[in-house]
């Protein structure tokens, strides 16, 4: 996580900043529970990528769900919780997240 | 109608990497609203949660063009910048291009109490933007205090459940109400996990020139207490106990758009959170009571108008 303090000269008047650049600061550290994906479950219904905050659900060039983003993702399980598969044919699952 | 068939096709309008808690409700607004835009957008926010957590200097989460202004003015700066491109393009200083969606984003803070009166102007002047109140009944930002859009017995840090009161006092300000009552072209309220509720009341907004509304119920895990996984759920069951009724008022005409099934008890609702569960200890029953007779109250008063 490489946080650099500009100084006046390298900042922009009014201190605007460019966009997008919070993809730089990784907050997959936060996590305590980890999402685990399970490819061949997943019916590609999105539900999980909806309503990720974290825009966390990383899907490929055909637009098929491939996993998550553990750089961002903050372990909150909302895509587990809204993951309509079944029980015993889960397409995401948590688990305790080991350092 | 767009499918998330669609909407995945789309650029994300938010980064990952914002500070946002786990399991936050406010970037799933962000995302499903702004995505539903077939146009380019402009976004302003109002101090808050959203703002404080996208834009941590010197990193910004937003890849659309965004910009903060202060608590009480997102409507105002919103309605500035409307108008400014607006007399560019009828200057000549801009030729006429493409039409672009101006987007104000407020917490419940910004947009009941705090920016209501530039919110009421903005509206009042017609300008062509959309207000998006994401709605999580207090002021989260700085550490859960009661707004007017905090719902009666749900405790606070300036309104805490205790031996003298049991949380609010108070019952929550009807705020899709008042803006019906300005007239304007569009006003609908929406929550968390209805992804097809949000998105077409979004894109149904996006296609009305003039000043649009929406107020979005976001549960709060960290303010109303409930695990992480659990918001868009929560989000649900305020509509299913009809807390939170899901409807939207095209020039007047009121349209429930999630009629529930089975209209649950409030308590189902209150349970299912921490900022509530004083409520359901001996000797708050009138307490309960209330509650339930107002929800019921404000429910028959929509159904009515729906169906007029």
């Amino acid at each position: 996580m490489a946080i650099k303090k500009m100084g006046w000269k390298e900042l922009m008047p009014g201190d605007a900043i460019s966009g997008g650049t919070a993809a730089e600061f990784e907050t997959g550290d936060w996590r305590s529970e980890k999402p685990i994906f399970h490819k061949e479950n997943c019916i590609n219904c999105y539900f999980c990528w909806a309503y990720c905050p974290d825009s966390a659900i990383l899907l490929d060039e055909n637009k098929k769900v491939v996993g998550i983003d553990y750089k961002y993702c903050k372990g909150c399980g909302i895509c587990d919780r809204e993951c309509p598969t079944k029980k015993e044919k889960r397409a995401i699952t948590m688990e305790t997240e080991r350092k | 109608m767009p499918g998330l068939r669609d909407l995945v096709k789309k650029s994300d309008p938010l980064t990952g990497g914002h500070r946002a808690c786990a399991g936050c409700g406010a970037p799933i607004v962000v995302r499903q609203v702004l995505m539903s835009s077939k146009d380019p957008v402009v976004v302003v926010s109002a101090t808050g949660c959203l703002e404080v957590v996208t834009t941590i200097f010197p990193y910004s989460a937003w890849t659309v063009p965004f910009l903060h202004n202060a608590f009480e003015n997102s409507a105002a700066t919103c309605s500035g910048i409307e108008a400014a491109y607006q007399a560019l393009k009828r200057t000549g200083k801009i030729k006429e291009g493409q039409h672009i969606n101006f987007v104000a984003f407020g917490g419940d803070g910004g947009t009941y109490d705090i920016g209501f009166q530039s919110l009421s102007g903005a509206v009042e002047r017609g300008h062509d933007m959309l207000y998006v109140c994401y709605n999580n009944e207090a002021y989260m930002n700085t550490g859960i205090q009661r707004s007017s859009a905090t719902p009666k017995g749900a405790s606070t840090t300036t309104a805490p459940a205790g031996k003298v009161i049991p949380g609010k006092v108070q019952f929550s300000k009807n705020l899709t109400e008042i803006m019906v009552a300005h007239e304007m072209p569009y006003v609908a309220q929406s929550a968390v996990g209805f992804w097809r509720d949000l998105t077409s009341k979004a894109e149904k907004a996006f296609s009305i020139r003039g000043p649009k509304f929406i107020n979005v119920l976001q549960p709060c895990r960290l303010g109303w207490g409930y695990k992480p996984a659990d918001t868009a759920a929560i989000g649900r069951l305020a509509a299913d106990t009809c807390v939170w009724p899901l409807y939207e008022v095209e020039n007047g005409k009121y349209k429930l758009t999630y009629k529930p099934k089975e209209k649950k008890p409030v308590v189902e609702f209150l349970k299912s959170q921490d900022r509530f569960r004083h409520l359901l200890k001996p000797g708050n029953e009138a307490i309960l009571e209330s509650i339930q007779k107002e929800t019921d109250k404000r429910w028959e008063a929509l159904l009515a108008k729906s169906e007029g």
